[in-house]
């Protein structure tokens, strides 16, 4: 890689948070329904408390580690 | 938006100056800090929309240009000095430390929230005057931040206009996040035309406004205006689905809490692009940006704080 080249990935795991999705047209939630994707970049809820699953709502910040 | 209500000597003469420009004479110093605030809010929003009944080349007056530096300089000092005299001031991070550090800094405020309270046991009238005075920023949202754009190096850059996209609707005017709270202004009974309520803004309000301003006008202040970003998004998911208990337990649901909606999602993303994207790579292309950058982000919990603290004061007096 060149000094000119960035790393720009398409889904970025954020420590203790969610993963971060670019590109999406489409997400697929646990119980099978397809929701829609209108954003460059969604965050995934990974610790599953989220009140807006499959999105994350930041609630993952007030579960203790 | 016409010329706000002067609040003393100086914005007094400020109005009369923009309003007729061929006044001469040289501006009186401010009475108050309410005077100082409305007169520095009314020059830096020459820079945004501007007034209808003023001449729009006072942008670049240089006696009026004058004026904001004086107030800019007093705002700025004030700002750091409340940031050294909290003690999270010590050295400037590393640049890989600094999204660690901003976490720190958002999980050290205990600043009270207006958002618990509006979820719990705000009053109708209580939450409307909420509304009016959040509306001197979020009709304008995302716009100071905008002004840093071509300021930053490439990988900020790219993740700023990633974050400003979607604050700007993602290209659909309808979902522009400034113009969700115009449709939710007036889904509750309040006007929604730009800068409706200034003239009701208490001086904390527009001590909050005039920082967040001065971070995104100065070239000088690119790190302070990414790091005040940063922690605002840091702020908003939590809180803005709190809003929307609130809103709905009054019965003000629809458009409004609409508007709140929308942040809970958008902004779980925003503050890892802005902590991470933005302030992460800033501060490894530009390492003098660090110290700035906290100094941003703990100004923007601490105008937050001292809005909430006034606001929650005059509703205890209220009772």
């Amino acid at each position: 890689m060149s000094d000119l080249d960035f790393d720009h990935p398409d889904v970025v795991l954020v420590p203790h948070g969610p993963m971060l999705l670019r590109g999406a047209e489409s997400v697929q939630d646990l119980d099978g329904t397809v929701h829609a994707v209108d954003r460059p970049v969604v965050a995934l809820c990974r610790c599953e408390k989220s009140s807006r699953l499959p999105w994350c709502d930041g609630t993952h910040k007030v579960i203790p580690r | 938006m016409r010329l706000p209500k002067p609040r003393g000597g100086l914005s007094e003469w400020l109005v009369a100056r923009l309003a007729d420009p061929g006044l001469t004479g040289s501006a009186p110093a401010a009475d108050s800090w309410d005077d100082e605030s409305i007169s520095l809010w009314t020059l830096h929003e020459l820079s945004f929309r501007g007034f209808e009944d003023a001449d729009d080349r006072a942008e670049w007056d240089p006696d009026l240009l004058g004026v904001r530096r004086d107030l800019e300089v007093a705002l700025e000092e004030r700002l750091r000095e409340r940031w050294s005299a909290s003690g999270s001031s010590t050295a400037a991070p590393a640049a890989a430390d600094v999204p660690t550090a901003l976490e720190d800094i958002v999980a050290a405020d205990n600043g009270p929230s207006l958002a618990d309270r509006v979820r719990r046991h705000a009053d109708r009238d209580q939450v409307l005057e909420l509304l009016r005075q959040r509306s001197v920023y979020h009709l304008k949202e995302s716009d100071p931040s905008a002004f840093v754009v071509p300021r930053l190096p490439v990988r900020a850059k790219a993740a700023l206009m990633a974050l400003q996209f979607d604050e700007y609707g993602d290209g659909d005017p309808n979902r522009l996040h400034s113009h969700l709270f115009a449709r939710g202004l007036v889904a509750v009974g309040l006007r929604a035309e730009y800068g409706a309520y200034v003239d009701d803004a208490i001086v904390e309000n527009l001590e909050m406004n005039n920082a967040g301003s001065l971070f995104g006008l100065h070239r000088r202040l690119r790190g302070a205006a990414m790091g005040h970003l940063a922690a605002f998004e840091m702020t908003s998911s939590l809180p803005s689905r709190k809003m929307v208990q609130g809103l709905e337990r009054l019965g003000l649901d629809g458009p409004m809490s609409a508007y709140y909606d929308e942040h809970v999602e958008a902004d779980a993303i925003h503050e890892h692009l802005a902590a991470r994207d933005i302030c992460g790579t800033l501060a490894e292309d530009e390492p003098d940006q660090a110290a700035d950058i906290l100094f941003g982000a703990w100004t923007c919990l601490d105008v937050e704080a001292r809005f909430a603290t006034a606001m929650l004061g005059a509703w205890e007096e209220q009772r």
